[in-house]
């Protein structure tokens, strides 16, 4: 069954956007990572024009995000407190990262730029959860192994304390303002939600255990996939609402089932299976930037001037 | 009087030949409307040629050519060169007025139809076609010939040698098929009457493709209230989310 997507231009099959945006929904309520980096490489496969196919995920990603995080509110698994100073460090971090991203457009090679951090960010963060994830695994099987007590890091050094409650945590506000500035930078360049960055950070930088860090890690994505969405519609008019409605219907339905199969999963397998996606997605990526194009020449489309 | 009337002919009939063959044209359908199940469009383009007299003893057979062209948009054409291991971006071209689609149907070979003169004045090939929109076609030569490539591995571009049927000399059709991701706009559609490489007669019509009902209404209102569509695009997906998730709880308990 074909639909004819108003803003795309396009005529694309319905059966197919549906089953890409459920793939992204379970992945994303299992992670807590909203999916762009994955949902925006597929629909340009998909054959949907790149412009609109990255501001359209982030408005699917709202969608999916919110969905799942209504599955981990029920369970309490949402640090509130973190997510607000996450957040606000996320926001002073986009607001960086667009002037960084608009400098750089301006000396040309901005897809370079955005291929290279990707390359680079994917593979050090899905390399590091992979040997600290199997690492847990092999000590958890082992027999009367006791569990590590929590190491204390630079980090608990720094003043302005706060009391993170559902994380269980008494750290300075200043290392989650920093994470959240970084992760606001590299969202603005590479079009992103984040979550892929933001997870293995509370994890390893902050101390957060897994299973808060997932719904934390959706409550600040939905602000910034949302802010995103915005700046996407009224500057570019670029958001494809019968395209997000698709992806959403899928995706929807996708977070609830994963949320449900991520609750059942140990951490270090959850964490596992998250470093070995991004590790396949950073492979995928590397090999375009080495490998010689079938075609050494592009085109992109834009208004007649 | 009458000789200033011949007088006027002739300079309103440049060429001794004009017009003794003349194009009358036919369309299936003038407008085409893009519905949200729009899987593409054919469309018949048929004609006849009217002649006061019989046609001319031992002249070039009579040919036709049929051309339909997009609206036109500006293309960036980039080329890819490895440097320091990785292929990057190494050079870009702006081709202006590069129509989105462009299909050219004929009776026979475009080279045997049509002389070398005639396409670089009327602009008939699709390399032709790209490059009369002042694109200095010296410099940008290989981008350009990549356009074409490219956007004929994706149908967009099409050349149908032997496309049009001629019957007697005197009746011509062809058929178009409009791909499903079709772009709005006018569709300029031409037909030249060729004997021996010259155009003795042509003729110019539009198809107008637009987009209808709530195609039209949303990409309008995405133009038009910009901020308004976002926040409605927000609200579905906020609203989408909380059912899918009270769905999920109801349908557990």
């Amino acid at each position: 069954m074909q639909l004819y997507l108003p803003i795309a231009e396009v005529s694309v099959n319905i059966f197919l956007i549906l089953g890409l945006g459920g793939l992204v929904g379970v992945l994303s309520g299992m992670f807590g990572v909203g999916g762009g980096f994955l949902i925006t490489p597929l629909l340009f496969l998909a054959g949907i024009p790149p412009a609109v196919a990255v501001a359209t995920s982030t408005n699917q990603i709202v969608a999916s995000s919110f969905s799942a995080l209504l599955g981990h509110l029920r369970r309490r698994t949402v640090d509130m407190t973190m997510g607000a100073v996450l957040l606000a460090g996320g926001l002073v971090g986009s607001g960086l990262g667009m002037a960084v991203f608009n400098w750089l457009r301006a000396r040309g090679q901005v897809d370079l730029l955005v291929e290279l951090s990707y390359v680079i960010f994917l593979g050090t963060v899905g390399a590091m959860m992979l040997v600290e994830s199997l690492n847990a695994l092999l000590k958890s099987r082992r027999p009367g192994a006791r569990p590590k007590r929590r190491k204390h890091y630079w980090v608990h050094a720094l003043p302005l304390k706060m009391k993170f409650r559902v994380s269980g945590l008494y750290i300075s506000a200043i290392p989650p303002l920093l994470v959240g500035l970084s992760v606001g930078v590299l969202a603005a360049i590479m079009g992103v939600g984040g979550g892929f960055v933001m997870v293995p950070a509370m994890i390893y930088l902050l101390g957060m255990p897994t299973k808060v860090v997932i719904g934390t890690s959706l409550f600040q994505i939905i602000f910034v996939t949302a802010f995103t969405t915005m700046l996407h519609a009224v500057t570019n008019q670029t958001v494809d609402i019968a395209l997000a409605l698709l992806l959403i219907a899928g995706g929807v339905i996708g977070a609830q089932l994963g949320t449900r199969i991520g609750a059942r999963m140990k951490a270090e397998q959850l964490r596992i299976l998250l470093a070995l996606l991004v590790l396949a997605v950073c492979g995928q990526l590397a090999l375009g930037l080495v490998l010689r194009p079938a075609e050494l020449y592009e085109i992109q489309s834009v208004a007649p001037s | 009087m009458i000789r200033l009337a011949l007088l006027l002919v002739a300079i309103a009939l440049p060429g001794h030949m004009a017009r003794a063959e003349e194009i009358v044209l036919g369309l299936s359908r003038d407008q085409v409307a893009i519905t949200a199940t729009f899987d593409g469009s054919d469309i018949l383009i048929f004609g006849a040629v009217h002649r006061e007299a019989p046609p001319p003893v031992n002249a070039d057979p009579l040919e036709v050519i049929v051309t339909v062209a997009g609206p036109p948009e500006t293309a960036i054409v980039r080329h890819k060169e490895r440097r320091a291991g990785i292929w990057i971006n190494a050079d870009a071209v702006r081709i202006e007025g590069a129509p989105s689609f462009y299909a050219v149907a004929t009776t026979a070979p475009l080279g045997e139809v049509l002389s070398i003169t005639e396409d670089l004045r009327l602009a008939v090939s699709i390399s032709r076609a790209i490059r009369a929109a002042g694109n200095r076609a010296f410099e940008t030569a290989n981008h350009v010939a990549a356009l074409v490539r490219i956007r004929k591995a994706q149908d967009v571009y099409r050349l149908q040698e032997g496309g049009v049927d001629l019957d007697r000399e005197t009746l011509f059709r062809t058929s178009l098929a409009l791909p499903a991701d079709l772009v709005a706009g006018n569709y300029t559609t031409r037909i030249f009457l060729t004997r021996g490489g010259k155009v003795i007669d042509s003729y110019e019509t539009v198809i107008g493709v637009r987009k209808v009902g709530v195609e039209r209404w949303l990409y309008d209102f995405s133009r038009e209230q910009a901020a308004l569509y976002g926040l409605l695009s927000l609200a579905l997906a906020i609203a989408a989310g909380w059912a899918a998730s009270a769905a999920f709880t109801g349908w557990r308990r």
